[in-house]
């Protein structure tokens, strides 16, 4: 349902302003979120000031050097640093994209981190994305057929393969959905545009027979329609896909098989 | 993810942090103008029914709704009309598959915002 307003567990209240490093003009302020799970506090925006001159020209490559050189306590996940593993989605700026590809020279004045909108948090930039994960599993993300086994490959024109571009890029950052006001209000049952933009594309997949059950599946008030074109999803994705587009796409396909 | 058993796991912030975008506004003012015009639909029904009520009582209403706030109102209501008669010809676009991308959309949102204000000052002047 739609909460304007955070829990009283999770308002944010002002936190720590770390030193400034000594020595340097080039100097830049960060704003983070923080929460621990072990001190029963609320959650805090603490103030870092990173020197510019010796920091990598990415959001992430900030974080690092903070996490290294200031603050061993920040807590963030990462690993590829150039935006195939998408686990540094985070709320940066006001809008939610990886940290790894997103240059600092984008931002106007502070930069704000926070964690991906309307999760639960484990811990600092840390979400909770086990809900996330089990809606993208449950739009079956495989391929599916009744037909025997060909002797080699399923096989698929360039055509029909052309159809998945867009769409098999997905790196399920959760970007999308955690930006997504009609998420925000019922993600316990629409299932978002990252798992949608998964279902078209095994929707669409010529090489897939499972259509007619994957779209009974979707027929319903809340997994498809909560979907009202609020474009955040298309705006926000990191690597330029178009969920809320593929989206619409179900929903014809949805009015194209009754007719 | 509203029902999910988090602990003691606070939420996030959702709007407190997020940028608006064209997109969004359009779409909240969308639903917005919705409601209101349910409003205003009202309030010209109690015009009618005091019409019906006799002199006294539609001289009173009719005294209201002529009145500066009235056509304050009245002309919120207008554009409201306008507004959300053009957004929804912008779903229609959207429902026939068209339109979807990032640009188009937003060229979409401004027509529909500056097209709405153009229409409602016009048929304002008109009528």
């Amino acid at each position: 349902m739609v909460q304007f307003k955070l829990p009283k567990n999770s308002t944010v209240r002002v936190g720590k302003t770390w030193d400034k490093p000594t020595g340097t003009a080039n100097v830049r302020k960060f704003q983070i979120y923080r929460w621990s799970p072990d001190d029963g506090q609320n959650p805090r925006v603490d103030t870092y000031f990173v020197d510019m001159d010796n920091c990598g020209p990415m959001v992430l490559d900030a974080l690092i050097k903070i996490k290294n050189e200031i603050d061993p306590t920040l807590t963030f996940r990462r690993s590829c640093r150039e935006g195939i593993c998408g686990s540094c989605a985070m709320n940066i700026d006001g809008i939610n994209t990886l940290a790894c590809i997103y240059g600092m020279d984008e931002i106007k004045g502070d930069v704000k981190i926070y964690p991906l909108p309307h999760t639960p948090v484990v811990k600092d930039l840390i979400p909770d994305l086990t809900h996330f994960y089990a809606q993208h599993a449950s739009i079956m993300p495989w391929l599916e057929t009744k037909t025997n086994r060909p002797a080699k490959e399923w096989r698929q024109s360039i055509e029909d393969r052309k159809k998945l571009d867009g769409l098999y890029e997905c790196v399920m950052c959760a970007s999308c959905s955690t930006s997504c006001p009609s998420y925000w209000w019922n993600g316990d049952r629409y299932l978002g545009p990252a798992a949608l933009l998964h279902a078209y594309r095994w929707l669409i997949d010529s090489r897939d027979e499972a259509t007619g059950e994957r779209l009974d599946d979707l027929e319903d008030p809340f997994k498809l329609y909560r979907c009202h074109t609020i474009m955040n999803c298309a705006k926000t994705c990191p690597k330029g896909l178009n969920p809320a587009k593929a989206i619409a796409s179900i929903k014809k396909m949805m009015v194209e098989r009754t007719l | 993810m509203a029902d999910v058993n988090r602990g003691n796991r606070p939420l996030s912030p959702h709007l407190q942090v997020y940028r608006p975008q064209l997109t969004s506004i359009t779409s909240i003012f969308a639903r917005i103008t919705g409601v209101a015009l349910l409003g205003a639909a009202i309030l010209v029904a109690w015009w009618f029914f005091a019409a019906a009520m006799g002199e006294g009582y539609y001289n009173f209403v009719n005294g209201l709704m002529t009145s500066f706030i009235g056509d304050v109102v009245m002309f919120m209501a207008l554009w409201a009309l306008c507004y959300h008669a053009l957004s929804g010809l912008r779903h229609l676009i959207w429902d026939i598959g068209i339109g979807l991308d990032v640009e188009t959309a937003e060229k979409m949102g401004l027509g529909v915002i500056g097209g709405s204000v153009v229409l409602a000052i016009l048929v304002a002047i008109i009528v």
